[in-house]
């Protein structure tokens, strides 16, 4: 299979693109996914014009190729872009809905865990819900306290919701082609910060099995536990702890629900110490959800009390000074291995 | 309105330096809409506002050197470095907050409406929504709400033709805004919101009206966004003939120059006031670039739990 070098913008878009021309039931749905309707030109339409392709330009070029029935610009509401997509999901169509940023979440979130994560469980098995939600999360723009948000615990929450958190462009494309087919709904987090960082990426479509961890370094004294772009600050970490002797194992569970348990588990069975980096919340988020994992199953093999890396329990703060305080860096990763390795 | 212009002027050529953090949404060109309202309302009355809010905010009386220090994150910021362009708040003076989530401004403002009326201080609220916003579905239940419960509220849709880079024409269903409102049951008025004087005495109407017990209203205003959803935005939707067209045709500050009683206020006075507003603003930079970044320890106050 070829590869090339892709950003996770293209990765994104690649897979999105693939998937539809294989199914034409797979529909994208979201505020100026292809953005430049009308307005004060009546003449754009002609034109062919995708001024914006979301509002970080992920989805541009693909209503270029498959027109508005199929990229679908909406007004901004988006309880009903998630209750008509749940609708369509629940009725033939595999739908792809863009959200922006996941803080907005909290205007559809009805549709979302009252609706779609649920029909399967309560119509007794009978439907479907081939629904994928794409939405940014992470801090670290200034972006301020409305659009900074890793609301992932949240979703991973709700019984019936799958929730994937892609840390690469490589990852990024298996992982979204696998939810496009899924039939349960999927809330798809893209890191913000990512979008821009490269990765050899196979051309041709592939999946990549949810609830299978990925090991991004191999290592025998510390288990480092992290998601999407907190992958990238463990690895800087574990680089920085090898040059001083510490051998540290960076796993990646890539999807927070399902979880791969024995992934994480057989890790810190082997490692005997573990960090946890989490940048969704300082309590009751996918962190302590992974150190109760461990505290239920792994105990005895614990040479140290596991370690959690998060935020504070704050709202992420504006000013660019106080929100590098706010977000796990490596710095904070290594003081946490080092604690551990010379407790 | 001169005040605003200078401030957002001025922002686009900061944000090119590069030091200006987050996103910030400018207002030149809606100036007339802010200052028509709020010329109407007092200290007590309170207003909602968007991710759009500079030109709410000034208008409603907020410190010009608080709000650009709040722009560059510093703690001198009328939110101490933790709000942003998104979020400038000022209590002190009604301004509840921009807001960076679409039709967030409606629920709030009719929440203030609720407590001027029970508790009997005469207050008013307004809530500013864009077109975009307006189809939000919290903004209509909104409207209905403040209907049902006689609550006096003014709600502004400022439709400035774009919801990011969609057009309104393609957003909104029927081009009639004004009309969703007087379907719910409250007084509308669609007004020229390039021309302060008309924005202004349909917000006096309402205003009065709803001191009076007389409940909501809605003004729709059409006006135009002279620059681009957000700054960074390369605006394909438009073609730069277009922008240029209508900075030249629909520009509030020239159409109030051309309609002011002349007895009153001469050109010289008003050019007086721009320089005025330039010098202010020059100023506000000037500070707000040498203030300090908050303390690290903020990071940790205003929040009621810290683990
Ligand atoms: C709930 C929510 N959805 C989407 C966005 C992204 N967004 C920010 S501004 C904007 C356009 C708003 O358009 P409009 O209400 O017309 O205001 P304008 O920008 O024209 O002032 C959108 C979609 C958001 N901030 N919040």
């Amino acid at each position: 299979m070829s590869t090339s070098k892709k950003t996770y913008r293209e990765a994104v878009k690649e897979a999105l693109a693939q998937e539809m021309r294989r199914d034409p039931a797979v529909v994208q749905i979201g505020e100026d996914l292809r953005g430049g309707h009308a307005g004060t030109n009546p003449d754009l339409e002609e034109k062919k014009i995708e001024a914006f392709g979301g509002v970080l330009g992920v989805t541009k070029g693909l209503w270029g190729e498959f027109g508005s029935d199929r990229v679908i610009d909406t007004p901004i509401t988006e309880s009903a872009i998630v209750g008509m997509a749940a609708g369509a999901a629940l009725t033939g169509l595999r739908p792809v809905a863009e959200l922006m940023f996941m803080d907005f979440f909290g205007v559809c979130y009805d549709a979302l865990y009252n609706q779609a994560a649920k029909f399967r469980y309560m119509f007794g098995g009978k439907a479907r819900t081939p629904l994928v939600l794409r939405g940014m999360i992470g801090a670290g723009f200034s972006a301020a306290a409305q659009h900074s948000q890793s609301p992932y615990h949240v979703f991973a929450s709700v019984p019936g919701l799958k929730v994937v958190v892609p840390s690469n462009a490589h990852d990024a494309k298996g992982l979204l082609i696998q939810a496009v087919r899924d039939d349960d709904p999927v809330v798809f987090c893209e890191h913000k910060t990512l979008y821009d960082t490269t990765d050899e990426v196979p051309d041709e479509p592939y999946t990549i099995p949810f609830g299978v961890a990925n090991y991004t370094r191999q290592g025998t004294d510390v288990t480092v536990v992290a998601l999407s772009a907190m992958v990238n600050a463990a690895n800087e970490a574990a680089d920085k702890l090898a040059a001083e002797g510490i051998s540290v194992e960076v796993v990646d569970p890539r999807t927070v629900s399902p979880l791969d348990e024995e992934g994480i588990l057989e890790s810190v069975a082997a490692t005997g110490r573990v960090v946890i980096v989490d940048e969704s919340a300082a309590r009751c988020g996918f962190g302590h959800d992974v150190a109760a994992l461990i505290a239920a199953k792994a105990l005895d093999s614990l040479r140290a009390p596991v370690e959690l890396v998060t935020p504070p329990h704050t709202p992420v703060p504006f000013s660019p000074v106080l929100e590098k305080a706010w977000l796990p860096d490596a710095a904070r990763i290594e003081t946490a291995v080092r604690k551990l390795v010379t407790a | 309105m001169s005040r605003i212009r200078a401030f957002e002027d001025r922002l686009h050529e900061e944000n090119a330096t590069g030091d200006i953090p987050g996103f910030i949404h400018l207002y030149s060109g809606q100036e007339a809409i802010a200052v028509g309202v709020c010329e109407n309302l007092r200290d007590t009355d309170h207003i909602g506002s968007t991710h759009r809010g500079h030109g709410h905010c000034i208008a409603k009386g907020c410190d010009i050197h608080g709000m650009m220090a709040e722009i560059f994150g510093k703690e001198d910021g009328l939110c101490h470095g933790k709000g942003g362009s998104m979020h400038i708040a000022d209590l002190s003076v009604g301004m509840l907050g921009a807001n960076a989530i679409v039709g967030g401004a409606p629920s709030l403002a009719i929440g203030a409406a609720l407590s001027a009326k029970i508790l009997g201080t005469d207050g008013v609220a307004v809530s500013f929504t864009g077109d975009g916003g307006s189809n939000q579905g919290t903004t209509l239940e909104a409207m209905n709400m403040a209907v049902v419960l006689k609550l006096p509220i003014v709600f502004v849709i400022e439709n400035n033709g774009y919801g990011e880079a969609t057009g309104t024409d393609y957003a909104v269903g029927a081009p009639d805004i004004a009309a969703r409102a007087a379907a719910f049951g409250m007084p509308a008025a669609k007004v020229d919101g390039t021309d302060f004087f008309a924005v202004h005495e349909a917000a006096r109407e309402a205003v009065e009206r709803a001191r009076a017990g007389g409940g909501p209203t809605t003004i729709e205003a059409r006006a135009h966004r002279f620059y681009g959803h957000f700054e960074g935005d390369a605006q394909l939707y438009r073609t730069p003939e277009q922008v240029a067209e209508l900075r030249r045709t629909q520009d509030p500050l020239v159409i109030f120059r051309a309609k002011v009683d002349r007895r009153k206020v001469s050109v010289k006075e008003l050019d007086e006031i721009d320089e005025e507003s330039r010098a202010l603003v020059d100023e506000a930079v000037g500070r707000a670039r040498a203030a300090a970044y908050p303390p690290i320890e903020h990071l940790l106050t205003d929040v009621y739990v810290s683990y």
